[in-house]
């Protein structure tokens, strides 16, 4: 299996798009079609799903220190997204959802900095395309719950407080924002984020090697350079990762208070 | 999409292809969609199904643990208060009784001294009385007594003086008492002067 940087021998390996297409490794050519990022989405997943399902398997009323560590990422969706932004009532009903879409978003963010994995997840546009998706379902469908499909679209479409002949030019808008660009901003940020993230660390460790091994004289020296540059592109990718769950998920809740609440 | 391609455009990078490439970037792919939906359903299900809501439940336990924990302090706190007050009461109430008893006990102790004191008088005044009484007594009989001395005396001292014998009873009982008459007209003249 191709790892994204192990390209050897000599020349410059440089990042390109074409990382995020890595070859087939199984049922080529189908919708099953199955590469290294797949088997790294997998990997993330299961990674996620044991972790929680053994913290929840293990709860006591009194936690040991790994269940403080998964309660302290509970909370920080729960206090400081769900109900910072919905409010304590509101809060109940979103939060499973908001938290379940913050661990796998971090997940699948993190596998970028994994060893051997080298990729994240969420670089590929289909899982945040899907995740942006199912965000899209919650906040239309919870609005017009709140409020029923007139009022959601009234509210929606026709902001109060505007005079009559500015809904011509703020209709559209309003319509392309609340259907078309959330999901979408939602879906290409985090997907950008990932692909920007993974072509700078590659490019800082490809051109580390290429320093080291392949170029002569005082050249090698900076190899070094590009190596500390790597590493502390890799601290940024850590936390770049985890803030884009964190925005993920804030973006989310926010659409859907915005969808809830009659007056905005 | 071969890895002879893949290879071609690593190594040229060239700017045509990049941008073909940059497209797709945005254009998922069937497979990059039905493995996405695979994962997310793997996270998914555990997590609505079993994690979060086991987590939950502890967590909702142990709010009402510690909510349950912060009445009972807060009821035993109240009930401590309540004893203390109840002890303060009492307290009170014990005080009050133990000056009413000495209170009690110093009346009745005036009472006592009292009744013995009227006693004692009333003891000594009977004593005095009785005292006098026989007093009295004693000098009516001594009076007497000296009457009937003096008579015989008298008698006795009149016959030797006389030479007569007074051998008659009616005339000695008058030559008595005429001489006891005049001894008591003197001398009652005699203290008359006297006092």
């Amino acid at each position: 299996m191709p790892l994204a940087s192990d390209e050897g021998g000599s020349g410059f390996h440089a990042p390109s798009i074409a990382d995020f297409f890595p070859p087939p490794v199984l049922w080529e050519g189908t919708i099953f079609e199955f590469n290294r990022i797949q088997l790294v989405r997998l990997i993330a997943a299961v990674a996620i799903v044991v972790v929680f399902v053994i913290a929840a398997r293990r709860a006591k009323l009194v936690p040991g220190r790994f269940q403080n560590v998964v309660e302290m990422g509970l909370d920080f969706v729960r206090v400081q997204v769900a109900e910072q932004i919905l409010g304590k009532e509101r809060a109940r009903e979103h939060t499973a959802l908001l938290t379940t879409m913050f661990f796998a978003i971090l997940a699948f963010n993190l596998t970028s900095v994994v060893p051997g994995l080298n990729m994240a997840g969420t670089a590929l546009i289909g899982l945040p395309l899907l995740l942006a998706a199912w965000a899209y379902v919650r906040y239309l469908s919870a609005g017009v719950r709140a409020q029923g499909l007139g009022g959601f679209l009234k509210a929606s479409l026709f902001p109060p407080g505007v005079p009559w002949f500015m809904y011509v030019l703020l209709t559209p808008i309003e319509f392309l924002t609340v259907f078309i660009l959330r999901p979408a901003t939602l879906a290409i940020r985090l997907m950008a984020n990932m692909v920007a993230g993974h072509l700078m660390l590659v490019l800082c460790f490809s051109a580390t090697q290429y320093f080291l091994f392949d170029a002569t004289g005082i050249m090698k020296s900076f190899g070094a350079l590009t190596f500390a540059a790597g590493f502390a592109m890799t601290l940024f990718e850590m936390f770049v990762g985890a803030l884009q769950a964190y925005i993920f998920v804030v973006l989310t809740a926010v659409y859907i208070s915005l969808s809830v609440e009659e007056e905005h | 999409m071969s890895p002879a391609a893949i290879t071609a455009a690593v190594v040229t990078a060239a700017e045509g292809s990049e941008e073909i490439k940059g497209i797709q970037l945005l254009l998922p792919e069937g497979y990059d969609i039905f493995w996405s939906a695979v994962v997310l359903l793997l996270i998914a299900i555990p997590f609505f199904k079993y994690a979060l809501p086991a987590l939950q439940k502890v967590l909702d336990e142990r709010t009402e643990k510690i909510e349950g924990g912060l009445a009972k302090a807060e009821q035993a706190q109240a009930e401590a208060a309540a004893a203390l007050d109840e002890y303060h009461l009492q307290l009170a109430e014990a005080r009050a009784e133990a000056a009413r008893i000495r209170e009690d006990a110093r009346t009745e102790g005036g009472q006592i001294v009292a009744e013995l004191r009227t006693r004692a008088q009333d003891e000594a005044a009977r004593v005095t009385e009785t005292a006098q009484r026989q007093i009295e007594a004693e000098r009516q009989q001594a009076a007497v007594q000296l009457r009937t001395d003096v008579g015989t005396l008298a008698t006795e001292l009149a016959a030797k003086i006389v030479g007569e014998s007074l051998e008659d009873e009616v005339r000695r009982s008058r030559v008595v008492d005429r001489f006891l008459d005049e001894l008591e007209a003197t001398s009652a003249t005699t203290s008359g002067q006297g006092r």
